[in-house]
């Protein structure tokens, strides 16, 4: 680019230099971008220190850019060079040493700085502050067994601090002011078992105490309490808090209160001026954890690179300790200071203690201590502010115990071995996803999951994955609120389907190009999504792209490891006949399919045929009357049914003909994920309809219909929607249920973790208590289905022109 | 791929008719049956032709079977993403797919399995 213009960056931290790797990715040409670091060395991961000094890690393991890295990007380094001076009206900065750089843009990442106590004697040698590597090197060199330290202040970073120095084979004392620890994180119970697990450590704290002065010659000895107590020491950190740099943009002239004050787009008073980080003021709101400033980095990002359109909303924090073994979370209104209902469980003898602030059915803060598996779970049901309104009854005891199985007895895993499993599906270990984490400086889910696969097939053990994220980077780095489509838009779900609807789109590279799409091709997640919305907005309207779908969708089979597939013939309600079974084996020894087997949905599954033989196979089952059975799909799949009142003594209803009706009613839909139906003739379940999406339990009176079930990587039970009396009327629920879920669930969502999401009283009040909604809902998904219920093996059967493209298009050589 | 909008039918008895352009559809592929096994000719949004043996370098999933988008594939079975024009895996994956060299003249694609590159270099 011809025009490139000029990028300053002063502070080579975190958050301005993920500001700078974020910018490189929008754009990367659009800047010389140089860096001023007060620090000698490349950007480090600051939240890695507390194990810097507890002699888990050195320095080199938790760099994220070193020096070569500069260099490979083009970017000028200025490391050990502190920016005295910004001259706004000349754009340049000026540093210590004489250095000066003139800027196009600014961009202000100074950080925060170590507040220090105005004490007697706090500027002898041996008191130190806890911010950089400088004081980790301080501390290491005044460490040595037996000497002492004293930590002033018993907030997160002095008690990590404490810890560290412990492991170094010093004695230490806390001396903390308020009367709990970390009281801004913690209520008094926590904070309880916290003080008792770190003097059984062999920290001593002092709780109440304020320290009135420093003693020493040449060098701090004494620590000296008011009340006259003396505390030897050989070193003191000093640990009371941080507040925001700004002296540098206040010099300037910029607007700052506590920080320097940005709007939404992380801009400052000076248009050509940015700031991100801890040195931030944002809607009032100060940061100094990391998960919030690297969302602010993105949004700043965006802007730098003249997209211009993302915003930063502000964040929701939580805060964990990093000291090893113990585990801690604390997030929100932890006190309950604004109302609301304490949930608390408590057990004083296995040291776990779990309380949740529940307010209007709504999650608003959370302390956990001794047991955090579901800390990311809490988190996330805080900053989505769902309704938990139908299982508060069973929140403590954590996501495992929703639903009445599942994939529970998750051990703690800060307690894990090294080589336990925690992805059962790509067998990799806790060790190797610490590692990753580690090495290669991943903050978020998606980072892990792209380098370790952990968390990224049945996704079962996400929570486990983010709580190791959480336990060795110490916070939580839980994805952001508002999660876009894919990477190729920052527009969620929700607003692609809205404005597919409200601008009259109706294809995919129409969307595209609307939403201004990053990738004007799209990807392989936003594709099939924006293909799915289409279908299901325009109805007989939209022509279906193939080329959007994945290959079980396009080759109406499921493809297996050896790239042959499978085909399952539909057989209604899982009823079949002689004749039936008899065709079906015809064709299973006519193409000689390797395997047949049953399926859990009472189908028959043909397994091992080649792609090129699908047309001729489905040609020979069409003969014999058979369809798709549609289980290669997005869609309906099967409705599962016991045998009922027609041959089983206890049956008390027909639920083989309610199957087949369901089946006829609701064959060939396509929905955001799959759709599995049971019907049981009576309450003793034989076909399982209360683990499906869809179940329907015939009991004496009528049908009860259940919706939400699954019995996948999570065993979730059905809750109940309502009971009703006739046949005729479960259909048109049943119509109406598959209708909302089609029209409002996320593509690739099933109805299980989406009624998770609505809440069950929303899926009430749109079936049950709005009859009018519920028949309109009901005639949409007719109206649909009038369109979407062609066998799709007959398109593409042996002789037709569907057929063509299953066939290879030469053989040559 | 620099001569594969070449105008005319190449002369070269290397070069293997394989079949019209329009048989492969926009963001698609067809395999094609060889001696050097299955190869899979993907065709891009913007009309650019490759050929990739079509095994996945991951776990050997049929490639042919994949979403394209830009110019690339996802392989079907696990999800990696192949850059068709250096058949490499992209990044976090690692990993390389055999390449053969193919162009179109007068809407025809002509397929080369004398010459195939297994590493990233540049094709003929």
């Amino acid at each position: 680019m011809s025009e490139q213009e000029n990028l300053v960056l002063i502070g080579n931290g975190m958050a301005g230099m993920r500001t700078v790797e974020e910018l490189l990715a929008l754009a990367p040409d659009r800047y010389r971008i140089t860096v001023f670091g007060a620090e000698p060395c490349g950007n480090y991961n600051r939240i890695l220190l507390s194990p810097v000094l507890a002699g888990e890690k050195k320095l080199e393991d938790i760099l994220l850019n070193d020096l070569d890295w500069y260099a490979q990007h083009g970017i000028t380094l200025h490391a050990g060079c502190e920016v005295t001076g910004i001259d706004r009206v000349r754009r340049r900065v000026r540093a210590a040493d004489g250095t000066e750089a003139s800027y196009d843009r600014l961009l202000l990442a100074t950080g925060s700085v170590p507040v220090v106590l105005p004490l007697p004697g706090a500027d002898l040698p041996g008191v130190v502050t806890f911010r950089d590597i400088a004081d980790v090197e301080r501390m290491l060199a005044a460490a040595g067994a037996g000497r002492r330290a004293v930590v002033i202040g018993g907030g997160l970073l002095g008690l990590e601090a404490a810890n560290g120095l412990l492991c170094q084979g010093m004695q230490v004392t806390v001396v903390h002011l308020a009367g709990t620890l970390m009281e801004r994180q913690l209520d008094q119970p926590a904070a309880e078992l916290l003080r008792r697990s770190l003097e059984g450590r062999g920290i001593e704290i002092l709780l109440e105490a304020r320290t009135e002065a420093l003693l020493g010659e040449d060098r701090v000895g004494t620590v000296r309490l008011a009340g006259g107590r003396e505390l030897p020491a050989d070193l003191v950190v000093m640990a009371v808090g941080i507040r925001p740099n700004v002296e540098l943009a206040r010099n300037a002239g910029l607007h700052c209160g506590r920080g320097v004050v940005v709007d939404d787009t992380l801009q400052t008073y000076d248009p050509r001026i940015y700031a991100v980080g801890e040195c931030v003021q944002h809607r009032g709101d100060t940061y100094g954890l990391v998960a919030p400033l690297f969302e602010q980095a993105k949004v700043c990002a965006n802007h730098l690179a003249r997209l211009g359109y993302a915003r930063y909303a502000g964040s929701v924090t939580a805060t964990r300790l990093k000291v090893t073994g113990v585990e801690l979370f604390s997030a929100g209104d932890y006190l309950g200071a604004a109302g609301g209902d304490e949930l608390v469980y408590q057990d004083p003898a296995k040291g776990v203690y779990k309380k949740l602030v529940v307010r209007d059915d709504r999650v608003c803060g959370a302390v956990l201590y001794g047991d955090a598996v579901d800390a990311s779970w809490y988190f996330q049901l805080m900053r989505e502010h769902t309704d938990v309104g139908a299982f508060r009854d069973r929140l403590l005891f954590g996501q495992a115990h929703l639903g009445d199985a599942g994939h529970g007895g998750v051990d703690a895993v800060a307690a894990m071995d090294d080589t336990a499993e925690v992805c059962g599906c790509n067998g990799v270990s806790k060790g190797e996803i610490v590692r990753a984490i580690t090495t290669k400086g991943l903050f978020t889910l998606e980072e892990v999951r792209a380098h370790t696969k952990a968390s990224s097939s049945c996704g079962s053990c996400t929570g486990m994955v983010e709580q190791l994220l959480a336990l060795t980077l110490g916070g939580d780095y839980s994805a952001p609120e508002v999660k876009p489509l894919c990477g190729c838009t920052g527009f969620t779900h929700e607003e692609v389907r809205r404005a597919i609807g409200e601008n009259a789109l109706k294809s995919v590279p129409e969307v595209m190009r609307f939403l201004e799409w990053r990738n004007p091709d799209g990807c392989q997640s936003c594709r099939p999504a924006l293909n799915y919305y289409l279908l299901c907005t325009w109805p007989g309207e939209y022509r279906d792209d193939g080329q959007s779908r994945f290959i079980n969708e396009r080759a109406h089979a499921n493809i297996q490891r050896d790239g042959t597939y499978s085909v399952v013939p539909r057989i209604w309600g899982g009823v079949t006949s002689p004749a039936q079974l008899r065709a079906i084996a015809d064709v299973a020894e006519r193409f000689e399919v390797p395997s047949v087997k049953f399926t859990g949905g009472q189908r028959i599954d043909l397994l091992g045929v080649p792609k090129e033989r699908l047309p001729a196979v489905w040609h020979a089952l069409n003969q014999a009357g058979l369809v798709s059975g549609h289980a290669y799909g997005k869609a309906v799949r099967t409705v599962k049914t016991c045998v009922g009142s027609q041959w089983c003594r206890f049956g008390t209803q027909d639920s083989t003909t309610l199957g087949i009706r369901m089946e006829k009613l609701c064959w060939g839909a396509w929905t955001p994920h799959k759709v599995k139906m049971g019907v049981s003739g009576c309450p003793r379940n034989c076909s399982e309809a209360t683990v499906k999406d869809l179940g329907v339990v015939g009991v004496d009176s009528g049908w009860e219909i259940h919706v939400g079930g699954n019995a996948g990587v999570k065993v979730r039970a059905t809750e109940l929607l309502c009971r009703v009396k006739t046949m005729e009327e479960v259909l048109e629920y049943c119509g109406a249920f598959l209708q909302v879920y089609r029209e409002e669930a996320r593509y690739l969502e099933r109805t299980a973790p989406w009624i998770e999401r609505v809440g069950m009283t929303y899926v009430r009040r749109r079936l049950v208590e709005e009859a009018d909604g519920r028949r309109a809902l009901h005639a949409r998904f007719l109206e649909s289905q009038r369109h979407a219920q062609k066998d799709p093996w007959a398109e593409r059967a042996e002789g037709s022109d569907g057929a063509r493209e299953f066939l290879p298009l030469a053989q040559v050589g | 791929m620099n001569d594969q909008a070449s105008p005319r039918a190449p002369a070269d008895s290397k070069w293997l008719r394989v079949g019209p352009l329009e048989a492969i559809p926009p963001r698609g592929a067809r395999v094609v049956h060889s001696r050097a096994g299955d190869i899979a000719v993907f065709r891009t949004g913007d009309d650019r032709v490759f050929a990739l043996l079509d095994r996945c370098p991951h776990k050997g999933g049929p490639l042919s079977q994949g979403i394209v988008f830009d110019n690339r594939v996802a392989c079907p079975l696990h999800n990696w993403v192949i850059d068709l024009e250096a058949g490499a895996a992209c990044a976090p994956d690692e990993g390389q797919v055999q390449r053969f060299p193919v162009r179109v003249a007068e809407g025809t694609v002509y397929l080369c399995l004398q010459d195939s590159y297994a590493n990233g270099e540049a094709l003929i």
